[in-house]
């Protein structure tokens, strides 16, 4: 049997709204077949009626008093139904709804302006748009995402460079910014060392190891896997090195790739040689000639890597630029012309070899400080230089070659040849360094200091004359045992003013760095902007687009962060996204 | 080339600058360009007869039998049928109506002026809640409430309105916005600040206190009485900023039962439309979803103006719309900051510590995001001559911005 009853209230008003929702939640209990819920009003009370939900006893309200009529199945489903009204009415809403999450970068920039972080982990084909509208944002980028095409990258990344902002990815795995990791990271403790790493396993062993042997890691910057490609041309690479360089908290400095690029490669590690701190080499399957090279040590592996950056955080001193023999290189930074007593025209090396092989590891370490040796013996044929009886440039003279040998003594025997080059080498004055070999031993010539010492000072007090500076480095090769006596050939030519060594690679370097403050490389051309340093040490603040999980770790490591409730823009329709994306690059 | 942010900051910057005054009440025929003894206009972009959907077909009804044309349903249509009757857009002649929005030659109309740019636009007298012409109703009781508002109470409010030298529109919504209304769907505080402007002037200006009694009961027991004032001055708003070239600010949003249409400020007088939505909705008694009508009605211009649905966190006290709790009509307009060029400079929202409507909507965002504006509306019955059956929100369909950003990259060669 239906059964329809009323409940009035009296001066109970609520607005509208409210009201129906209550009406809604009654009609929806058991046995329930309708329910009005409404303020007296005539008006209302003609909608009930037409309802048939307005009984007699329901004309008493009036338009102040709250009219609830309940039409059930039967009286006791009526009954139950209104005695849920005073909860409905007065129930707390427990359940609040979450705080909203932006849904764009936009307005997640907006919510956390101070954030200068945006980690990006969406699906590829949307990760260089969100990267992009980062950058724009003034945003530095951590990209997570694989499978962006290569030509995305260098447009982000040159994007960045010119913002100084930047692209951390793609395939950026992981990354440290003063203790806190981005991605995948591990828990390293804050310390003097800071890595660059185009490698995300490689970066966290490398870190990892750094903590284990109880130092620590300032920056860990990732750059993805491709940054040593000749294509993208090491762009935030040479970034991070450049970040680095100028940290204030970064002592020792370590680089971590796989195998990258040759060229790629030797332009990092000239710009790195630029860098007053010492930097740890681990580029995978890339040959040097040497442990270390100024300011560079190769390290063997990743460990290597680990164990050298500590060892040169402690003590802190970087190596030293001057070699040990007499003359270091901290004359060359004291006083008089380029610091020196050079003249201005002198920038050049000859190297007057009686060895082969000698002559050919000069050529090899030259390589580390000019861009080209002449040689009648070259190591490569287009170095062969066209006369063997001119030198241009930096030259380096195999006189034991053939050409100099026919109806003539070997220069280990005889050292007239030589002793008339030196002096016509000294006589030019774009002629800065002379380099020598002496070698001793049976067979050779009895007494060869005692030929070429004079020499060398006739040739130094030439130059002298001429105002010049000229430097003779002379290596020699034997022992104490042998028949010339190492000491006193040693002493011969160091008292006619040569810079004397026995080891071929020390005097070669030697020169080479004389080379090279002679001839500065031309500054590596930047057409990157610098990274504005106070944007990495501020407490770190993120935008994350992409793995929640991401956003968790953040939190959890005290970081403030930002999630996105990221969809694919114009819900992945291509021609929308084409469209937007065309008009963004118009007009910004 | 065009720059984009330029035109649409141009076109923000008019509509937040345009300063709407209700300066009088006239008779549509006179007062409305364009307007002509046979011209009907009516809610939404342009719609035939036959499409029109049954709420409007039912006003429409109602206005021929009020201007003396036809005495019921059947030589009204047939009138229609010959070609006797001319349909357009109230958005074509610088109105607008809620709901059907039907305005006739006679139709006693709010004039309301962009004292800050010029221009003006026109609104009818609101009728009240329930069983009225604009939700499709048009019983005799309905006609002759509908007399009643435009022989008595119109010239006694536009006497009033020249008494007191007009209302401050824009003043009044920002007012409004302060005591708990959207100025959409809920203006309760909006028609009270409307009342107590007028009150004084309506009681010099009534012929006798029976009538200034009876209007002031009118209006005051009419919670949406400012609605019609409202809309037009946020139409003046909107065609302030409209034809600006190069901006992707949405200018018109009307629906008419069958369709949903836009315009865009960069695109000229150009709609973009689609099939209308679903309200979802809170029902009336004894009405449910299957009654309803598609979304109807120009009253989006509110949303247009950066009000309305976009106002949501200033109403906690209609939340149930949106879900039930104060946080979930915080979060609404949050959303709307999504789509939007700006935040209002005068319009602001208490809950948000003041910060301003979001104001603007960016069909680039719009798109880029899948974030279609979100709008406070009633709901009309399907049928002809009901009247309203509930309340509620419903969203605009993406499709007609898509449409209009691949219109805009043709027309701009993007």
């Amino acid at each position: 049997m239906t059964a329809t009853l009323v409940d009035i209230r009296r001066g109970a008003y609520y607005d509208s709204a409210f009201l129906m929702r209550l009406q809604r939640t009654l009609a929806d209990l058991p046995g329930v077949q309708d329910a009005g819920v409404v303020m007296g009003t005539p008006t209302n009370q003609e909608l009930l009626a037409a309802a048939d939900l307005l009984p007699p006893a329901a004309r008493a309200a009036r338009p102040d008093d709250l009219l609830i009529v309940v039409r059930a199945e039967d009286e006791a489903a009526a009954r139950d139904a209104l005695a849920r009204v005073d909860d409905l009415l007065t129930r707390q809403q427990v359940a609040r709804s979450a705080e909203r999450r932006p849904q764009s970068l936009e307005t997640a920039v907006a919510m956390r302006p101070d954030a200068a972080w945006v980690l990006v982990s969406v699906a590829g084909r949307y990760a260089a748009g969100v990267a992009r509208d980062a950058l724009g944002l003034g945003k530095h980028v951590f990209l997570f995402s694989d499978n962006v095409p290569l030509e995305e990258e260098i447009a982000l990344k040159q994007t960045a460079a010119s913002k100084g902002l930047l692209v951390m990815g793609p395939d950026c795995g992981t990354a440290i910014i003063r203790g806190i990791g981005l991605g995948f990271a591990n828990k390293v403790r804050l310390g003097p060392i800071g890595v660059v790493a185009a490698a995300g396993t490689g970066l966290q062993q490398v870190t990892s190891r750094i903590h284990q042997l109880g130092a620590g890691v300032s920056y860990g910057i990732g750059t993805g896997g491709r940054d040593l490609s000749e294509q993208v041309g090491a762009i935030t690479f040479r970034q991070g090195l450049d970040v680095l360089a100028r940290d204030p908290e970064t002592a020792v400095i370590v680089l971590v790739s796989k195998p990258p690029a040759p060229q790629v490669a030797d332009a990092v590690l000239a710009a790195a040689r630029q860098i007053p701190k010492p930097v740890v080499v681990a580029f995978v399957g890339h040959a040097t000639a040497t442990r270390q090279l100024d300011n560079l040590y190769f390290a063997a592996g990743l460990d290597d890597a680990a164990r050298l950056a500590v060892e040169l955080t402690s003590p802190p001193t970087p190596p030293s630029l001057a070699g040990k023999g007499a003359g270091g290189l901290g004359d060359l930074a004291g006083p008089g012309a380029r610091g020196s007593g050079f003249a201005s025209t002198q920038r050049y090396l000859r190297g007057l070899f009686s060895g082969g092989t000698l002559a050919y590891e000069a050529q090899a370490i030259l390589r580390d400080y000019v861009p080209r040796v002449w040689a009648n013996a070259p190591l490569a044929k287009a170095d062969r230089i066209p006369n063997a009886l001119i030198s241009q440039e930096h030259t380096i003279i195999d006189l034991g070659e053939d050409e100099f040998t026919v109806g003539r003594l070997h220069p280990m025997l005889d050292n007239e040849l030589r002793i008339r080059r030196l002096l016509q080498e000294a006589a030019d004055p774009e002629v800065a360094v002379i380099l020598l070999d002496v070698v001793l031993g049976y067979g050779a010539h009895p007494n060869p200091a005692a030929e070429l010492a004079p020499a060398i000072a006739k040739a130094k007090a030439a130059a002298e004359a001429a105002g010049r500076r000229l430097e003779v480095i002379a290596v020699v090769t034997g022992t104490d045992e042998d028949p010339q006596n190492l000491a006193g050939q040693i002493a011969q030519l160091k008292s006619a003013g040569a810079w004397v060594d026995t080891s071929n690679e020390a005097a070669v370097r030697y020169a080479g760095r004389i080379l090279r403050t002679l001839n500065p490389p031309s500054p590596i051309p930047n057409t990157l902007s610098p990274i504005d340093l106070t944007t990495l040490q501020k407490p770190l603040a993120a935008i994350n687009v992409g793995l929640e999980s991401f956003a968790e770790n953040l939190l959890a490591q005290g970081a403030q962060v930002v999630q996105v409730d990221w969809r694919p823009p114009a819900g992945g329709n291509e021609r929308l996204m084409g469209i937007l994306a065309r008009m963004k690059g118009k007009t910004t | 080339m065009i720059d984009i942010e330029q035109a649409n900051r141009t076109t923000v910057e008019r509509m937040m600058e345009a300063r709407p005054v209700l300066v009088g009440v006239g008779r549509a025929r006179d007062v409305i360009p364009g307007m002509h003894d046979n011209l009907l206009l009516h809610a939404g972009p342009p719609v035939t007869w036959e499409r029109m959907a049954g709420p409007m077909k039912g006003a429409a009804v109602g206005c021929l039998i009020l201007e003396g044309k036809a005495k019921g349903w059947d030589d009204a249509e047939a009138l229609i049928r010959a070609g006797e009757i001319e349909f357009a857009p109230c958005h074509h002649h610088a109105a607008v109506g809620p709901m059907a929005g039907l305005i006739s030659p006679t139709m006693m109309v709010y004039v309301v002026e962009n004292q800050t740019h010029g221009n003006r636009a026109y609104s009818g007298v609101n009728e009240g809640r329930g069983k009225v012409l604009r939700m499709g109703a048009y019983s005799e009781d309905v006609l002759a409430r509908l007399r009643w508002l435009n022989d008595v109470l119109a010239p006694v409010v536009h006497d009033a309105l020249q008494l007191c030298g007009g209302i401050d529109l824009r003043s009044l919504i920002a007012q409004a916005l302060q005591m708990g209304d959207d100025c959409h769907n809920r203006m309760v505080a909006a028609s009270l600040l409307y009342l107590k402007a007028l009150d004084p002037y309506i009681v010099k200006a009534a012929p006798n206190s029976d009538v200034a009694s009876d209007i002031l009961k009118a209006l005051g027991d009419n919670p949406l009485a400012v609605l019609n004032p409202v809309m037009a001055a946020c139409k003046t708003m909107a065609d302030a900023g409209h034809n600006v070239a190069g901006s992707t600010i949405v200018t018109t949003m009307a629906r008419n039962g069958t369709d949903f249409g836009l315009r865009v400020s960069g695109l000229g007088d150009r709609w973009f439309t689609a099939p209308a939505g679903i309200v979802k909705a809170l029902y009336f008694p004894g009405f449910s979803e299957k009654d309803a009508n598609p979304d109807i009605g120009d009253s989006t211009i509110t949303e247009t103006a950066g009000i309305g649905g976009f106002a949501m966190a200033a109403a906690p006290a209609i939340v149930t719309f949106v879900g039930g709790t104060a946080r979930d009509a915080v979060n609404t307009t949050l959303e709307m900051y999504e789509i939007t060029y700006t935040e209002h400079k005068y319009f602001t929202l208490p809950p948000l510590d003041f910060r301003g409507t979001p104001t603007g909507i960016d069909i680039r965002k719009v798109v880029e995001k899948g974030i279609p504006p979100r709008v406070n509306t009633g709901v009309a019955h399907r049928e002809p001559g009901i009247g309203q059956v509930g309340a509620g929100i419903v969203t605009a369909p993406m499709k007609a911005f898509e449409d209009a950003l691949v219109a805009f990259a043709e027309r701009y060669g993007f």
